[in-house]
């Protein structure tokens, strides 16, 4: 009801006309707050807002930069890994390449070594050939000697009797030679 | 229309309600801003949160929006300040026992669209020099023999029924809201007080009227708030690009 008597009270004034003493204090609660604003509440909200910004650009920037290390590192072990491969192979190459050449190396000193053997015994061979010849000769020689003195010696009257001497000789002779070899 | 005073108690002049919620409002506003934007957190807190959304819902939704450009966080500051100030005088409108958006006198509104309308215009002669005016009510490529008809019509629509569309725009749906919240609040004790019993009755329907219409009105004084900022925004940015309008 008291509503309705202070509205019916004031029914004459015009709305469109101000209270310049309202006015002021909208004005003045205006700029005090415009003061607040300006001075303090946006620059420490831009100030926030920055820092933020800037705390995720760099950490954009710190992932990117891993990023970049971590792939350097990848390129770097692969090349490594590439050239321990290509190492591994060329040892493996000269490792083979040796080995055939000490093989060829054996097979060479063997087959010299068995030619020395070979031509050592040729030689042996021929020399006591040749000494046997030697002695044979010579042999031979005296062996005739006394064969034809024992059958000058002993009459030559028949064929047993021959046989028998030459059979006595070989005996002889055999007995020799078992002498000669003890 | 005027509430009376508190100081002297009852005057018609003085110290009245309005003037201490005005006050009121500096305090709350820069109370909440302050405390919010204080600690400067890169992990924003509740409140700092709240206060960064505020501020980001001006800065960006409407100063980089409208102005953009590089120098729209020169009008941070204004378009924050009015929207809030504004914001808050009118939700005092929806508030049960305060009851009394500021801008439902006329005074405040004249002033919050006087500030704007000094601004913009200091803006556009800065920018412009003195050929802003004629930026500002010459449309390019308008024929010459129309010019005579649209340049008057340029002037009044832009200097003369701008500041007071938006002052009044302002005051004018506080004021209605306010009469209406008023006048349901009224009627129903109007009507609770009658003898007859279906009169009596009649009072439900307009306190349902009255609650719809108290929505309504708390929808208007933040939506308000917005067009009073918006369209400051739009006047600082024509200012500032006359030429190429």
């Amino acid at each position: 009801m008291n509503q309705l008597i202070i509205s019916a009270a004031t029914e004459g004034a015009n709305p469109l006309v101000p209270n310049p003493w309202e006015m002021l204090v909208v004005f003045a609660g205006f700029a005090v707050l415009m003061f607040i604003v300006v001075k303090y509440v946006v620059p420490m909200f831009e100030k926030t807002f920055a820092e933020r910004a800037e705390a995720i650009e760099g950490g954009i920037a710190k992932a990117e930069k891993a990023q970049a290390e971590a792939s350097a590192a990848l390129e770097e072990y692969k090349q490594q890994l590439t050239d321990a491969r290509a190492e591994a192979n060329r040892i493996r190459e000269e490792a083979r390449a040796e080995g055939a050449q000490i093989l060829a190396d054996l097979k060479e000193k063997a087959a010299a070594e068995s030619a020395r053997i070979t031509a050592q015994a040729h030689a042996a061979i021929q020399s006591e050939r040749q000494a046997a010849v030697v002695s044979l000769r010579t042999e031979v020689g005296t062996l005739a000697t006394t064969l034809a003195g024992r059958i000058v010696g002993e009459s030559l009257e028949d064929y047993a009797r021959s046989a028998r001497v030459v059979d006595r000789f070989l005996a002889d002779l055999e007995n020799q030679n078992a002498g000669a070899a003890k | 229309m005027h509430l009376p005073a508190i100081l002297p108690w009852g005057a018609a002049d003085g110290f009245s309600k309005q003037m201490l919620l005005v006050i009121l409002s500096v305090i709350i506003i820069a109370t909440f801003f302050l405390l919010a934007a204080r600690k400067g957190q890169l992990v924003p807190g509740k409140l700092q949160f709240a206060g960064e959304a505020a501020y980001g819902f001006v800065r960006n939704g409407i100063a980089k929006d409208i102005i953009g450009g590089k120098d729209f966080m020169k009008y941070v500051p204004l378009l924050f300040s009015l929207f809030f100030f504004i914001l808050l005088n009118n939700i005092y409108g929806a508030i049960p026992l305060i009851q009394l958006p500021t801008f439902s006198h006329v005074g405040g509104a004249y002033v919050m669209a006087g500030i704007v309308y000094v601004t913009w215009i200091a803006i556009g002669i800065k920018k412009n020099g003195l050929r802003y005016f004629k930026l500002a009510t010459v449309p390019s490529g308008v024929p010459v023999y129309i010019l005579p008809i649209v340049i008057p019509i340029e002037i009044i629509s832009n200097f003369l029924v701008r500041p007071v569309t938006h002052s009044l725009r302002l005051f004018a749906t506080m004021l209605a809201g306010h009469l209406i919240v008023m006048i349901a609040g009224s009627g129903i004790e109007f009507l609770i007080m009658q003898e007859n019993f279906l009169l009596k009755g009649t009072s439900l329907l307009v306190l349902g009227g009255a609650i719809a219409m108290y929505m309504l009105e708390a929808l208007i004084m933040v939506l308000q708030a917005y067009v009073f900022t918006l369209l400051t925004a739009i006047y600082i940015e024509g200012a500032l690009h006359a030429d190429s309008h």
